[in-house]
């Protein structure tokens, strides 16, 4: 039953949304207007959901009696998986949206994919999950279009993000003997196929945003192996640790 | 007022099909970001499955003081209203 490279690919996935998700919830109360301030949470808890379920699968999947709970809060920093790019702290709403933008498009593509999974708990996971982000991405490229395109000093602010996110993007397509074990069986697609298909989109709305795509090599990855920033012990900590004060507590 | 953003009348039509209802209003620079800010205030729940956005400000709408003469001269005439007259037997709606 246990399912080593699928247990792992699933934390990835689950922990991207988990950490993205509460990076977006930081905002609740701090949103430029009521209206966006809704919006946010919203996405916030649509990623969270996502989270839940692929957490929840993962835990299945590893047959060690861990659920959702477990994973979630019980796992210290170098045992999550998710992609350095999530973790960055939320900056301005104009860095905001940019990471969302360049996650939401890099996630419709790859969730697209994944509804065509031969494992069919994943494969309806990521078709519920696709419904939502086609939303998250229509509402972030919409926000990328009007802050690249807007005033002089929301065109700057987007752009001054857009430089610092770009080289964290080169982390999106990682892939390591995970992906190959899982690819051999129908399990997940080839990540470097989805790439282009990413690119051409992000440019295109980059271009009518006017934004220029920045040229800077990529970083190094590590997210995917429990490397990370300094950046995510301590949004771990805020997100633990009520869960880890209060062991086993309902409501 | 010049730094808010337009406002725009919120309607949603709810899952059955029933005709759009006025919800409310949200603020938003252009359309497309009040339908989305529509979606997120009054149908992120899934209380409907379309939604109108108008610009309040190309509503007319008819003010208190009308309210006498737009409106009492009906209630003294019963037989304008339907119920004043007898539903035949087997009919079931009308």
């Amino acid at each position: 039953m246990s399912d080593a490279p699928l247990s792992e690919y699933l934390l990835r996935l689950g922990d991207d949304r988990l950490v993205l998700g509460h990076r977006l919830s930081e905002w609740c109360g701090h949103g430029p207007i009521l209206e966006e301030d809704i919006a946010l949470a919203n996405i916030s808890l649509d990623l969270l959901g996502q989270a839940s379920l692929l957490l929840h699968l993962a835990g299945q999947v590893e047959g060690e009696g861990r659920d959702e709970d477990a994973l979630a809060y019980w796992r210290d920093e170098t045992l999550f998986r998710n992609l350095q790019l999530v973790e960055l702290p939320r900056g301005d709403f104009g860095f905001t949206m940019l990471r969302q933008f360049l996650f939401d498009a890099w996630s419709y593509h790859l969730l697209d994919a994944l509804g065509r999974s031969s494992h069919a708990d994943l494969a309806a996971i990521a078709a519920k999950a696709l419904k939502e982000d086609r939303y998250h991405l229509r509402h972030s490229s919409e926000w990328v279009l009007r802050l690249g395109d807007g005033t002089e000093e929301s065109h700057a602010r987007a752009q001054a993000a857009l430089d610092e996110l770009w080289p964290w993007t080169g982390e999106l397509a990682y892939q390591d003997e995970v992906d190959t074990a899982l690819r051999a069986r129908g399990v997940v697609p080839d990540l470097e196929t989805l790439r282009p298909p990413w690119e051409a989109m992000v440019r295109d709305v980059l271009g009518r945003a006017t934004l220029a795509v920045p040229s800077a090599p990529m970083r190094m990855t590590g997210g995917r192996s429990g490397r990370h920033t300094e950046y995510l012990g301590h949004l771990l900590a805020e997100m633990q640790i009520v869960a880890r004060s209060h062991p086993g507590a309902k409501w | 007022m010049s730094d808010q953003w337009p406002l725009w009348e919120v309607f949603t039509q709810p899952a059955d099909g029933s005709p759009h209802e006025h919800a409310g209003s949200v603020h938003a620079a252009d359309a497309e970001t009040a339908l989305q800010n529509a979606r997120d205030v009054y149908a992120r729940r899934g209380e409907a499955v379309n939604l109108w956005v108008v610009p309040s400000a190309a509503i007319t709408a008819s003010s208190p003081s009308d309210a006498g003469p737009f409106f009492d001269p009906g209630n003294d005439k019963p037989y304008r209203h339907p119920q004043f007259y007898k539903v035949p037997r087997g009919v079931k709606s009308v």
